[in-house]
């Protein structure tokens, strides 16, 4: 007989939650990976504010940035980078329609419609990024 | 007659200080759910099982169980689809286990409770008649109107688990669901409840809470339109001519 328990106030069990409650699940996993890979976009934002400020600092030092950047390891690690960041704006575009709700002439408009349209705006928008930075700007 | 097995979590405290896991064989029969198994195994192997069940039609919320590791209606999930076998039932995850299958509730019920999931008035009475709405104001509500409280949402959402102040899915879809009422008048005094940390902010948009909901209610697609109102009401606040 266990000793705590009374017919009037029974014992209740409690779950230890593991650390790795998320590894026995696929939806999980990827949950977590979706919020752990936001740490490569605050990398690149760092990145960008870090590139910047080396602008800023002449010619010279700009150019050995543009080297490191260059590096076997550094592409290694921009390319992982890269990949992370792809996940994350895929997986947190794909939630879009969930905290949308758009009306358009008294319907409501389907989520797959609001998901597409945050995607075209997210290529689009890379687009002009990318046309700006290969020198397409005049 | 083809067997199945059950393994059932069985937890008795005036016996045991932790959980055991005990196995039954029962016939597998076509037209049987999970529920019906567990009845079998009641009222004839083992009558000191215990567990939650009323209407055996996915109505009254009260089956709810992990069946191999997923939130499941029993009384909805058939024993074929569950095997091959052994087919797992344990209680819901997150709330604390008094006996075998059957949670302790009180958690949620306080919270439900809290959000004030009842048409708030200005006025109490209609004016003439009843209070008259459009099939379009109607639509609004209307999903998070059939959640069932079956704590399947809860039980899917592990940060429910990890912050026990977390007020929770099906709590919050149920404030949306008077929200969006055209005859309630209580969408700010709920702001204040569920506007907190423990309320809509706690959320990190896992989104199984949506998966496994047998209603489809979506409650985690009530608690992202809450943030986007809760955000928008607070930068409001902040212009010069916005009102608090």
């Amino acid at each position: 007989m266990n000793p705590d328990y009374t017919p009037y106030h029974p014992k209740w069990h409690r779950r230890r939650m593991p650390i790795f409650w998320w590894l026995g699940s696929g939806p999980y996993i990827r949950f977590i990976t979706r919020e752990l890979t936001s740490l490569f976009v605050a990398y690149a934002a760092v990145l960008l504010l870090a590139q910047l400020w080396i602008l800023s600092r002449g010619p010279a030092a700009y150019e050995r940035f543009l080297e490191w950047l260059a590096s076997p390891a550094v592409l290694v690690a921009h390319a992982v980078v890269w990949l992370a960041l792809l996940f994350h704006t895929v997986t947190w575009l794909w939630l879009a329609p969930k905290a949308l709700v758009v009306q358009l002439r008294g319907r409501r408009v389907p989520n797959a419609l609001v998901a597409a349209v945050h995607y075209g705006a997210w290529v689009i928008a890379s687009g002009l990024v990318a046309w700006f930075v290969m020198g397409g700007a005049p | 007659m083809k067997m199945v097995s059950l393994e059932i979590h069985r937890y008795r405290p005036e016996d045991e200080t932790e959980p055991t896991w005990q196995r039954y064989e029962v016939p597998l029969r076509t037209e049987w759910m999970v529920l019906d198994a567990l009845n079998y195994i009641k009222d004839t192997l083992d009558g000191t099982l215990s567990y939650r069940w009323a209407c055996r039609m996915g109505v009254c919320g009260s089956c709810g169980m992990m069946v191999n590791g997923e939130p499941t209606l029993t009384c909805a999930m058939y024993l074929e689809a569950a095997g091959p076998g052994p087919i797992r039932v344990e209680p819901l995850r997150g709330f604390p286990v008094i006996r075998d299958l059957v949670g302790d509730l009180t958690d949620f019920l306080e919270k439900l409770g809290r959000v004030r999931p009842w048409i708030i008035r200005k006025e109490e009475k209609p004016q003439q008649g009843e209070y008259l709405q459009t099939p379009e104001a109607l639509a609004e509500y209307k999903q998070y109107s059939m959640c069932i409280n079956c704590m399947l949402c809860y039980a899917a959402c592990p940060i429910y688990e990890l912050e026990p102040e977390f007020i929770g899915p099906a709590a919050i879809a149920l404030a949306q669901r008077y929200n969006l009422d055209s005859r309630d008048h209580g969408a700010r005094e709920r702001m204040e409840i569920i506007s907190q940390e423990e309320g809509i902010w706690s959320c990190t948009f896992v989104g199984e809470c949506s998966t496994v909901c047998p209603k489809n209610v979506d409650p985690a697609g009530a608690i992202q339109r809450y943030k986007v109102a809760a955000a928008s009401a607070w930068f409001r606040s902040l212009l010069p001519w916005g009102k608090r």
